[in-house]
């Protein structure tokens, strides 16, 4: 019950929210995010980790549309609960740096904590068809947030994005209902649909679903070459917003190609792996290249979501316990750290300056007039590029391991895209806040406010924590790979 | 070992907090101290006669990756341990009292990275601390703010962390293979880890490719020649008492690299490899040495003669890398050209970062002129400046009685014996090292004196404070350096 308290509480939040008087929309959005956060902390503490424990705890199953075979079925192993916490801490952290929203903010924070329910719901739900609601609901909201409280093209970008989730989960549907036909079972329960003792799928009907349905989540992971929603979306967005497609909804995509298409389809996998694992390399390189050529800052991180991603699909692919463990852990971390840039590039900056030209910003000296969003920034850049001390730099390494276990050539890519991926956040950081040379009487500027501070410290901390301690998320995630709806992925091979 | 790397990590969150700048220094140069004075108890502390890794802290950190915190320290970290808790005071206090906060704060972040760094014993955790150092250096060196310095800290950021992309790349190839970062367990396996690894990848080549990966890494951090472009730019752009840090600790790292990774890891490589990374470490100590010759700009001059005195160590490592372990008949040469080494590593740390520091007040009197033919007959107008930094290019130049004399003495001896026509060759340095440090002394201090220096202001007594313990210390170290040798030779 505590898991479904997570989304519960978002969604009543919302109610609240537009129930009550505007002045307080913001307090109570607050206050849902916070609960929602607590309930998902104490799940991941409450979780038993003990080598005998059942994988898949706090479950709750009851039956829904038994005619269709439809249950309620959430719980919640190491994957999930590592997904569940960045959530709570994304929903925390967004509420606070839309603080000064005051365009509808009752709208706002309605549609932004519908979001975060879903997202909730997502990462526990283990019916398909739950899931899928729960993946739908996030996607309509989106659209909203983007179009009304959106900045740059606007309309476009909403639609764009909209366009390529709604196609994607049309993908996604297609093939969950395909996977139940083909079943016979009558059910859409995962864990009854992935069960070992049953027959598996036909390796022909694998063949095909498989990448039908793996495509359709990875639209929204921003798979190379189906990613070119993300940058537009992302600049468009309200900053909260891109928070939250950065931090968690680019989530939701791998989370749904891990936990369901390769779980269900390992012949299909099996064939597709490679190709995919291709593309993912890709996805690193190119999206750091064109990262590097960009002249707007908000541009220049929603690319390198592209070579983050990358490396999460990577790991999926790989198949073995490094790189899927470092895989999970990189949602994570870029979840935090994805969310952290664009706080510093929407909140701070863009909220203030109103403009995100890199060129334009460096001539206003930005490290003196906020030198606490400058300090921030480059955290959050040391942090993007992988160095030690910081979540992403235990996630990419083992995802380079794994991958170059599984496929060595493709270190190659990966490897220059790391090389590439310092040298454009580098460049970035350096040319906005400090560029070469004295700059002219700077334009007094707000100070950043407390509860943006706040925010920000709260994703340094978390960054910095898992970086320090990994082992705290990776212990768990790692165990969950050895339940029997996980174990199959393995294809051997030293840890 | 854990409380040494807290003290300034401890020390920069309060320089971040206390009110004023001012303040924050005063705090920094407290906290720095008391680095200094652990580092010092630790080294009384330490039992030469058990010899070997003391210290020694270890858990458990992530074990799923195999990384575990595991630190130590053997004479040779504790060596430079001493070193960087004295020359990170020296250089905060050299950069005099209007530093800004921020700069402190960096300076006790870097000195918290260093002695990570000189105390870890796995290499994930070593490895996290000699990337995170780049992070204050890059900050510090690009600190004037001008194009030029931008541009440089960007060079050396980039160059560095590629070659330390290429070392982790390599050490993950060894944690595939021999299942562990552990680097006193890695160096138990000593010449079997090269089979170990063309066994598992399968590829004859794995194992040079994996040794390429790491010489890489420590070779842009050195620098050797030709991976030496980053440095000349880096040291001249970055504020004096920044180049303190950069040559006197920062270089070290590299070399602490070889000593503490590529040796003991790959020792029959180094052996068959020899004679190639000698002509590297002669074309390191010729090429800086002939290129200080032709160098207008004090600083570029220093920078050079930097790369050129840590090309002697070089040479002394690869030469006793050249011979044998076994070989009882050079075990003498190996001991002398070993100690020279590390010997070498303190004196240049003490001498380079002296020589940047009087750099540095030399900057601060000419409002930024530092080409060697501004100025002329310092002497009769600064006999004190002249005076306390001709001792420390004497003491570069290495003239006995200094500190710089016995380091290189003892490597020369000992490569000598162990392969006679690399110091042969590298004597010729030697003879150019004296020519362009003697050239600099002529052009600085004698002569005629320049009307427009006429009235140029010897050092103030503060000054000559923070410079007397350092020049103290070379002849110290130069008349007496069994201090220091007993740290690492067993008696």
């Amino acid at each position: 019950m505590i898991l479904n308290a997570t989304f519960l509480a978002a969604f009543l939040g919302a109610a609240l929210v537009l129930a009550l008087p505007e002045r307080w929309a913001r307090g109570v959005a607050l206050a849902a995010a916070l609960a929602g956060l607590g309930f998902a902390a104490s799940a991941f503490s409450g979780y038993d980790n003990a080598p005998g424990a059942p994988h898949f705890q706090f479950v709750t199953q009851a039956p829904w549309v038994p005619a269709l075979g439809i249950s309620f079925h959430t719980g919640a192993d190491g994957i999930s609960l590592a997904l569940l916490v960045l959530t709570g801490i994304i929903a925390v952290a967004g509420v606070l740096f839309s603080w000064n929203v005051a365009h509808r903010p009752r709208a706002f924070f309605a549609f932004y904590l519908v979001i975060i329910g879903g997202v909730y719901g997502v990462f526990q739900s283990f019916d398909l068809f739950l899931l899928f609601v729960f993946y739908e609901i996030v996607i309509i909201p989106k659209y909203f947030l983007i179009s009304a409280w959106g900045s740059t093209n606007r309309e476009y970008g909403a639609m764009k994005l909209t366009m390529y989730s709604a196609a994607g989960s049309a993908l996604v549907l297609l093939a969950i209902l395909a996977t139940s036909a083909a079943s016979g079972a009558h059910t859409f329960d995962l864990l009854a649909l992935a069960d070992p003792s049953r027959a598996s799928f036909a390796p022909a009907f694998q063949a095909w679903v498989f990448p039908v349905m793996f495509v359709g989540f990875a639209v929204l992971a921003g798979l190379w070459p189906l990613h070119t929603w993300a940058p537009t979306g992302h600049v468009a967005a309200p900053t909260a917003v891109s928070m939250l497609l950065a931090g968690v909804v680019m989530k939701l995509g791998s989370y749904g190609a891990l936990r369901v298409a390769m779980t269900l389809f390992p012949i299909g996998l099996a064939q597709w792996k490679f190709p995919i694992a291709v593309l993912a390399a890709a996805g690193i390189l190119l999206g750091a290249l064109v990262a590097l050529a960009q002249r707007d800052l908000k541009f220049t991180v929603g690319y390198s979501s592209i070579a983050h991603m990358g490396f999460v699909l990577l790991g999926l692919m790989t198949l073995n316990l490094s790189g899927l463990g470092g895989a999970v852990l990189q949602m994570f971390s870029h979840g935090i750290i994805g969310g952290l840039l664009f706080a510093v590039v929407g909140r701070m900056i863009y909220d203030r300056t109103h403009t995100r030209d890199i060129a334009e910003l460096g001539a206003m000296g930005l490290a003196r007039t906020l030198p606490f969003a400058a300090a921030t920034f480059t955290v959050a850049s040391v942090a993007s590029m992988g160095l030690p001390g910081f979540s992403g730099f235990i996630a990419e390494f083992t995802i380079l391991k794994g991958a170059w276990m599984a496929f060595p050539p493709l270190l190659i890519p990966a490897g220059l895209g790391v090389v590439v991926t310092v040298a454009f956040t580098l460049i970035a950081l350096q040319r906005t806040f400090f560029p070469a040379g004295e700059a002219p009487a700077p334009p007094p500027l707000p100070p950043i406010t407390p509860p943006e501070k706040l925010g920000a410290l709260l994703l340094m901390a978390a960054t910095l924590a898992v970086g320090l301690f990994p082992s705290v998320l990776l212990d768990p995630i790692l165990r969950s790979f050895e339940s029997p709806l996980m174990r199959t992925l393995i294809q051997g091979g030293p840890r | 070992m854990t409380i040494l790397t807290l003290i300034p990590l401890a020390g920069a969150l309060l320089a971040a907090l206390l009110p004023s700048p001012r303040a924050a220094r005063t705090a920094a140069a407290g906290f720095l101290f008391a680095a200094l004075g652990f580092a010092l108890f630790l080294a009384l502390g330490y039992d030469r006669a058990a010899g070997g890794i003391q210290f020694v802290e270890r858990q458990e950190w992530i074990p799923a990756l195999g990384v575990e915190y595991f630190v130590g320290a053997d004479g040779m970290s504790l060596m430079l341990l001493l070193l960087t808790t004295f020359v990170t005071p020296f250089a905060l206090l050299a950069a005099g009292p209007g530093i800004p906060r921020i700069h402190v704060v960096l300076i006790l972040l870097l000195e918290a990275t260093l002695i990570g760094t000189f105390t870890a014993l796995n290499f994930i955790h070593w490895f996290l601390f000699y990337e995170l150092s780049l992070v204050p250096a890059f900050l510090l060196i690009r600190s004037s703010g001008t194009k030029a310095a931008t541009a440089a800290a960007l060079r050396f950021f980039i160059y560095t962390l590629v070659g330390g992309l290429a070392m982790l790349i390599g050490f993950l190839a060894i944690q595939i293979a021999a299942g562990t970062f552990d680097l006193v367990r890695l160096a138990g396996l000593g010449p079997s880890l090269d089979g170990l690894l063309c066994a598992r990848f399968q590829w004859p080549f794995a194992g040079a490719l994996v040794f390429a990966g790491i010489f890489l890494g420590l070779a842009v951090k050195v620098p050797i020649v030709p991976f030496h472009t980053w440095l000349p730019d880096a040291y001249a752009e970055a504020p004096s008492p920044v180049t303190m840090l950069l040559t006197g600790l920062m270089s070290k790292m590299g070399l602490y690299g070889f000593l503490r990774l590529l040796l003991p890891l790959f020792p029959q490589r180094m052996q068959e490899l020899a004679a190639p990374l000698l002509w590297l470490a002669l074309a390191t100590i010729l090429l800086s040495a002939f290129t200080a010759l032709v160098q207008t700009d004090l600083k570029r001059m220093l920078a050079y003669s930097s790369i050129n005195h840590l090309g002697y160590c070089l040479l002394g490592i690869f030469a006793v890398a050249a011979v044998p372990a076994g070989a009882s008949s050079a075990s003498g040469a190996r001991d002398a050209a070993m100690t020279g080494v590390l010997l070498q590593i303190f004196n240049h740390g003490l001498t380079a970062s002296a020589l940047f520091c009087f750099a540095g007040f030399l900057e601060a009197r000419s409002g930024g002129l530092r080409g060697l033919r501004d100025f002329g007959g310092l002497r009769t107008a600064a006999p004190v400046f002249a005076g306390l930094m001709g001792i420390a290019l004497f003491s570069s130049l290495g003239l006995p009685g200094l500190n710089g004399f016995v380091g290189e003495f003892l490597i020369f001896s000992g490569t000598f014996h162990l392969v006679p026509w690399a110091a042969a060759i590298a004597a010729i340095g030697l003879f150019i090292t004296a020519v362009f440090l003697l050239n600099a002394i002529q052009n600085l201090f004698t002569g005629p004196l320049p009307q427009r220096w006429a009235k140029f202001p010897d050092l103030t007594r503060s000054e000559v404070a923070l410079a007397a313990p350092a020049i103290a210390l070379m002849f110290v170290l130069g008349s007496y350096p069994q201090v220091l040798i007993a740290l690492f030779n067993q008696p």
